[in-house]
């Protein structure tokens, strides 16, 4: 084997250097520019509109930061970014801890785990927007009922309805159906922990509580970091399940950025100011992301 | 745990030495020894999963008068006229084939055209282009869909792309950043020595990827393949947006717009949500073991 191997070398770097490049070219050309044309050429000229009071249709002028200025004196927009931060968090740490709970009670030595794991996954094949219209019926009508048979205040009326409660319904539902796909990823993690580790662990009389903290956390911190990413990062785009619980309401109670963009910019000859207001979001999604992933990450170098 | 070997090869390099402990006793251990209470605990909690499910099923099942009490009893009578009712309403042969088309087509043109982009740059990482274009499309994975929904919806309106074949073509490239994550990660891990033995015997680069490498990924054109179904199938906003005729809309996107309709008429709406549902939830009974292994696959790189 020794022999043809050498003589390869100088082959290879050849084909490397030279005749390779062109197809693999040809490979990314078409993609990169429908990539351009699909995402960021509407990314640019969408910037460019930020600063004009462009309606979506007609004639427009250079307004400067002026749309950027008026985000922030604007109660609507601000009250929307409120909510989604408010709605994203709480989300997110909600999902995380049911689908660390749920991961580890599926990777123990329990029955049917094959099944199970198959049950908690189907909110995930399920359309956002209509288990949101499932979940709506149940909390307008079945909730109260229950709610008035126990005889809780509160409950006795739908809570969509309640300006107060609203979205934390849209918390719940979002909730049960995000928690699918978080569960997978852990399960993923929680099967790279070796055994043997826990084997030693219950030797020396370390509890359930102990082998968690010091064992499986640690370890499985990678998959804690891209659940968390992901999950804020997705919860903070909501607009599928808020159509469909609320509508935004009552009144513009729980309406998420998404929804403001969509419906100041197509329904409220907003464009331009829609866009700056998107890229106001834009900035802040990046900044959130990068300060989740860094934090993040230097807790996982703590643990090791 | 058929996915064994695969989820293996790609672990990267940071719990290699860990990451293979002996399965054959593990295996034999649970099966003896099992936990009966955190079992109980476990069928009690994906009753919060089923009972919404069952709760769907059953209202679509009643006529409107029997809705009344918790909503939670069995139907004593069945009413399949409410499917036949949200057929006919909804048109949804029409919605079923739109989604239909528009799934497989993303589907297919994914993995064909993102596994060979993501080749492309993971064999020339040393060369400036194509590590600019790698950290160009990541870039992308930050720029969420509603802040540049405006603007594409009026470019795929001027481009005549406001149609199931510009939605399928965007399914296609805004996939793009995700999965060549996905794919440069497992691409690395395949010797390029395979490929040089290919082209030393005379086969161009296309061949070569097609005959050797793309056989080869396998594992993660399935991964990318139930990721993109699932998101294509179940999508509502890009949809809203970017389809113009009322002919061509997907599934999620008629149930929006047969709200009003619907109106109280509850057993209808919910007919015609299970039937939204239905395909996909189908196909996931059959391959649920396949489409979690997929899942999982994707997240351990």
């Amino acid at each position: 084997m020794g022999a043809p191997r050498l003589a390869a070398g100088p082959a290879r770097n050849k084909l490397r250097s030279e005749t390779v490049n062109r197809t693999f070219y040809w490979m990314v050309i078409p993609a990169l520019l429908l990539f351009v044309v699909l995402h960021t050429i509407p990314a640019l000229t969408g910037i460019f509109y930020s600063f004009t009071n462009y309606a979506g249709y007609g004639e427009w002028n250079f307004v400067g930061f002026g749309n950027y200025v008026n985000l922030f004196r604007d109660d609507r927009i601000l009250s929307s970014y409120a909510f989604t931060f408010l709605f994203a968090t709480t989300t997110t740490i909600v999902v995380n801890v049911g689908a660390l709970f749920i991961a580890l009670l599926l990777n123990a030595k329990i029955k049917f785990q094959t099944a199970f794991r198959g049950i908690f996954f189907i909110p995930n094949v399920l359309s956002v927007l209509i288990v949101g219209y499932v979940f709506n019926y149940l909390l307008s009508n079945n909730l109260p009922l229950i709610g008035q048979a126990l005889g809780i205040e509160w409950l006795s009326s739908s809570i969509l309805t309640n300006p107060d409660l609203a979205w934390l319904g849209i918390v719940g539902v979002t909730a049960w159906q995000s928690i699918a796909f978080s569960v997978i990823i852990y399960l993923a993690g929680l099967q790279t922990v070796p055994a043997e580790l826990y084997e030693a662990a219950s030797l020396d009389g370390a509890s359930h509580w102990r082998q968690f903290t010091s064992i499986t956390f640690p370890m499985i911190s990678a998959f804690f970091t891209i659940n968390m990413v992901l999950a804020l990062k997705g919860l903070l785009q909501a607009f599928d399940q808020i159509v469909a619980l609320t509508g935004g309401g009552p009144g513009t109670s729980t309406e998420s950025v998404a929804m403001v963009i969509y419906r100041g910019g197509f329904q409220g000859g907003e464009y331009g100011y829609q866009m700056a207001n998107s890229v106001v979001y834009l900035i802040v999604i990046v900044v959130l992301s990068l300060l989740q992933m860094r934090t993040l990450q230097r807790k996982e170098a703590d643990f090791s | 745990m058929s996915t064994q070997p695969i989820t293996k090869q790609s672990v990267s390099g940071e719990q290699d030495s860990g990451s293979t402990p002996p399965h054959g006793p593990v295996e034999k251990r649970r099966i003896s020894n099992v936990n009966v209470p955190l079992t109980a605990l476990v069928a009690v909690l994906s009753l919060t999963v089923l009972i919404p499910l069952y709760f769907t099923v059953v209202t679509a099942l009643k006529s409107s008068d029997q809705l009344g009490g918790t909503g939670f009893e069995l139907p004593t009578s069945i009413h399949p006229e409410n499917f036949t009712k949200a057929w006919e309403l909804t048109n949804f042969p029409n919605a079923l084939l739109v989604s239909g088309i528009v799934t497989a087509s993303a589907v297919v043109l994914t993995i064909i055209t993102n596994s060979m982009v993501a080749y492309a740059i993971a064999r020339n990482m040393n060369r400036p282009f194509f590590k600019a274009l790698y950290y160009f499309f990541i870039a992308a994975l930050f720029v969420p869909f509603p802040i540049i929904m405006l603007p594409v919806t009026k470019e795929t309106a001027l481009l005549g792309l406001d149609n199931p074949v510009g939605l399928f073509l965007l399914y296609t490239v805004y996939g793009l950043s995700f999965n060549i994550f996905v794919y440069t990660a497992f691409i690395k891990s395949i010797p390029p020595e395979l490929e040089e033995a290919a082209i030393m015997d005379g086969a161009s680069h296309w061949t070569t990827f097609w005959k050797v490498i793309f056989p080869l990924l396998t594992p993660m054109n399935a991964t990318v393949g139930i990721l993109t179904c699932l998101w294509a199938w179940n999508d509502f906003l890009l949809p809203l947006v970017i389809l113009s005729d009322p002919t061509t809309r997907t599934l999620p996107l008629v149930q929006y717009v047969f709200q009003s309709q619907f109106n109280t008429d509850y057993s209808t709406a919910f007919a015609s949500y299970l039937m939204a549902m239905a395909p996909l939830l189908l196909v996931y009974l059959f391959a649920q073991r396949w489409v979690i292994s997929g899942v999982m696959r994707g997240s351990i790189k």
